[in-house]
């Protein structure tokens, strides 16, 4: 047996595909990762994210992955994009104050159309905040955090199997894009066991990015085409080019001229505008014939769920949409509910990120009502269901 | 020779997309893009197999003008993008181009670190002493006592010393040059990125129309012969009397040492991981 067999003989021991394990949100999260095709993984300690980084160190050798321990998180960042742009798929996880640190670096992902994968186990905030309790304070930071406008995808899991799922879904969206994509978890859902068996490998869609097939003397890095997605060349595959975090030329070369500079722009926003009917990811919940809609994601959206069934029991037509993907927001779904339901209920822990949203797309359809919690304890299906029988 | 040139010129440079250049006419940064295309022409490596990294800042633009793959990233982080580069592609030769505030300010962290973990990256810092690109701000290797634009009754700051830092935190290979002494700058780089592990050279240069003009220091050919004046080869220096030396600054390699690198370490790693 030469050693190459040998080595895939050992590694064949470390697929999980087909098992069943009891497995913390956060562990699943690293396990998506994996089935997704993320082989390398940068990351700095907080709670409650921490429990990704070591899976990561533990998982990805096995898979002949690379794990790094980094000195802080704008480290992590960059270089989990250096990772990418050298061909390698590439996550980092973290909470509330390594999110902020990563602000720049995230909007040189957007501007590089560098595909990466960053997570934030949301804690109450600002600053140091509620280290172990959960929150949803960062959902707008998620979306506006890196400085000038851009495009962002930021989905959020409400469950350990979605944690594994909405991970596959987040790297694929990615590549297809070309864009950073925030996976927005909380401490209930990171650090919450369910039992949960890692689906087999032919079972899991899995997209990589498109690399060009023209020569190397033809490729233009940012070249238009009618995605709106350029093929993405890995470093060191002949296909020699420049990225900078200046705004560029199709080319990659930095550029002021303001024909290249809106054509890019432009390019950006329309890549993601053309990509909603599979990036808006929304779950519903009897709302055929609701009259009051309660409009939730994250931990929260498990609460949801459980108060729309009280409330169905005691024979009031309640439903429930889950927004699994938070930006670019499914304004469509949520619109086409409101014009059919009495009154939204929005329940976060913020004082209202999301229902901002909700309210901005209403436009007179129906009643929105919010409900918040910002002293670090989960919204119960109680005070939901609470909510709806007001109404 | 200078057919020589020219072909290097043809062979290494995107002259026909990207120049003029953005640097100053007598700039130093020239000097050290020349010694390090030389280095690479010695090496005899492929364009394909060579990262050329930047920061922000003059220096932050000279990837832009060379053919190979190349990142221009944000102010201070380059090593970091290094990092992610090297252990996604490890056949890859990465080098990382830097100023002395964007490598010790904003950067000071990653650069420490990269030294300590010694991941086989080479830095090149030019080391101008000043923030060139924003206009003239004093930077951690400002002199105390200088003149800048934030320091406009002196510097009250110390500076720091890159190289003697960077052996300080652990880096495998060490060398202090300057724009002066180009050729024997083309060799420092050529030995820095040979070395397994991480190198740093910090190369003194002069930014004149920055540094030099506020403190007297001249056109560029006196700021290049102030460099020759005060530069010291790190073998005169320990037979010289100390007082000779207090202006004066070491040049040739700090350090060379071979420490175990990353990547062989992490190859042990998976190995172990997979084992049971
Ligand atoms: C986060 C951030 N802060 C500040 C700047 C502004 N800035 C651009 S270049 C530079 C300093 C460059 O000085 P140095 O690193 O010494 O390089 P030089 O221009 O002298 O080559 C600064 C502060 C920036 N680009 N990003």
């Amino acid at each position: 047996m030469n050693a190459i067999q040998t080595g895939e003989k050992r590694r064949m021991k470390h697929e999980l595909n087909g098992k069943k394990f009891l497995l913390q949100g956060n562990e699943a999260m690293a396990e998506g990762a994996i089935a997704a095709g993320c082989r390398f993984f940068a990351g700095y300690p907080i709670t409650p994210a921490s429990e990704i980084s070591e899976r990561m160190s533990y998982r990805l050798p096995q898979v002949d992955g690379t794990f790094i321990q980094m000195e802080d998180e704008i480290s992590s960042l960059g270089a989990v994009i250096g990772a990418s742009l050298a061909g390698v798929k590439s996550m980092t996880a973290t909470s509330g104050p390594g999110f902020s640190l990563m602000q720049e670096n995230l909007g040189y992902a957007c501007m590089t159309e560098t595909p990466c994968v960053v997570v934030n186990v949301m804690r109450g905030g600002p600053s140091t905040g509620l280290p172990t309790s959960p929150a949803q304070g960062d959902v707008l930071q998620a979306r506006w955090g890196t400085h000038g406008d851009h495009p962002v995808i930021v989905l959020s899991v409400s469950s350990v199997s979605e944690c594994f799922s909405i991970t596959v879904t987040a790297f694929n969206l990615s590549e297809k894009y070309r864009v950073p994509v925030v996976v927005l978890s909380d401490e209930v859902v990171a650090h919450s066991r369910e039992t949960f068996t890692i689906p087999t490998a032919d079972s899991i869609e899995v997209a990589d990015r498109i690399v060009p097939n023209v020569p190397p003397e033809w490729y233009k890095p940012y070249e238009d085409n009618s995605r709106g997605v350029p093929p993405m060349a890995p470093m060191g595959d002949g296909y020699r080019h420049h990225v900078t975090g200046l705004a560029h030329d199709a080319r990659g070369f930095p550029t002021e001229r303001p024909d290249e500079i809106e054509a890019f722009s432009n390019r950006q926003f329309r890549k993601i505008t053309n990509g909603f009917f599979e990036i808006q990811i929304t779950k519903k919940l009897t709302v055929e014939d609701a009259e009051i809609v309660v409009i939730a994601y994250g931990s929260v959206a498990r609460s949801a769920r459980r108060a729309v069934a009280m409330a169905r029991s005691q024979g009031i037509k309640a439903g429930l949409i889950q927004l699994v993907t938070l930006f670019p927001f499914p304004k469509n779904t949520v619109v086409n509910l409101m014009r059919q339901c009495k009154a939204v209920i929005v329940p976060e822990m913020n004082m209202g990120q999301i229902s901002r949203e909700v309210k901005r797309v209403n436009t007179g359809l129906t009643e929105v009502y919010k409900y918040n919690r910002i002293d670090g304890k989960l919204i119960t299906p109680m005070e939901i269901f609470e909510e709806i029988q007001k109404i | 020779m200078i057919s020589g040139m020219t072909e290097l010129r043809h062979k290494y440079l995107r002259h026909h997309k990207k120049f003029p250049h953005v640097w100053c006419p007598g700039c130093g940064n020239g000097i050290v893009l020349g010694a390090f295309i030389r280095a690479i022409e010695r090496l005899n490596l492929k364009k394909d197999d060579i990262v050329f990294a930047s920061g922000i800042g003059c220096s932050g633009r000279m990837p832009t003008y060379v053919d190979f793959n190349t990142l221009h990233t944000t102010h201070g982080r380059a090593l970091t993008f290094a990092t992610g580069i090297k252990l996604a592609k490890p056949s890859l030769n990465v080098i990382v181009v830097m100023g002395d505030g964007d490598a010790t300010a904003i950067g000071g962290n990653h650069f420490i670190h990269a030294a300590r973990r010694n991941l086989d990256l080479t830095a090149v810092i030019i080391n101008n002493q000043i923030y060139g690109m924003t206009g003239g701000q004093a930077s951690p290797t400002t002199p105390y006592g200088a003149q800048s634009t934030t320091s406009p009754f002196s510097n009250i700051e110390h500076a720091f010393s890159i190289a003697e830092l960077a052996v300080a935190a652990g880096a495998s290979f060490v060398a202090r040059g300057t724009v002066y002494h180009a050729a024997q700058l083309d060799k420092l780089i050529e030995k820095g990125i040979r070395k397994k592990g991480f190198s740093v050279i910090e190369v003194m240069s002069n930014c004149h129309v920055q540094f030099g003009r506020r403190n007297e220091m001249g056109d560029p050919v006196t700021m290049l012969k102030w460099f020759k004046d005060h530069a010291v080869s790190k073998d005169d220096g320990s037979s010289l009397p100390p007082d000779s030396l207090h202006d004066k600054f070491t040049v040739g390699i700090l350090a060379d040492e071979d420490k175990p690198n990353y990547i062989e370490a992490y190859k042990e790693i998976r190995e172990k991981s997979q084992r049971n």
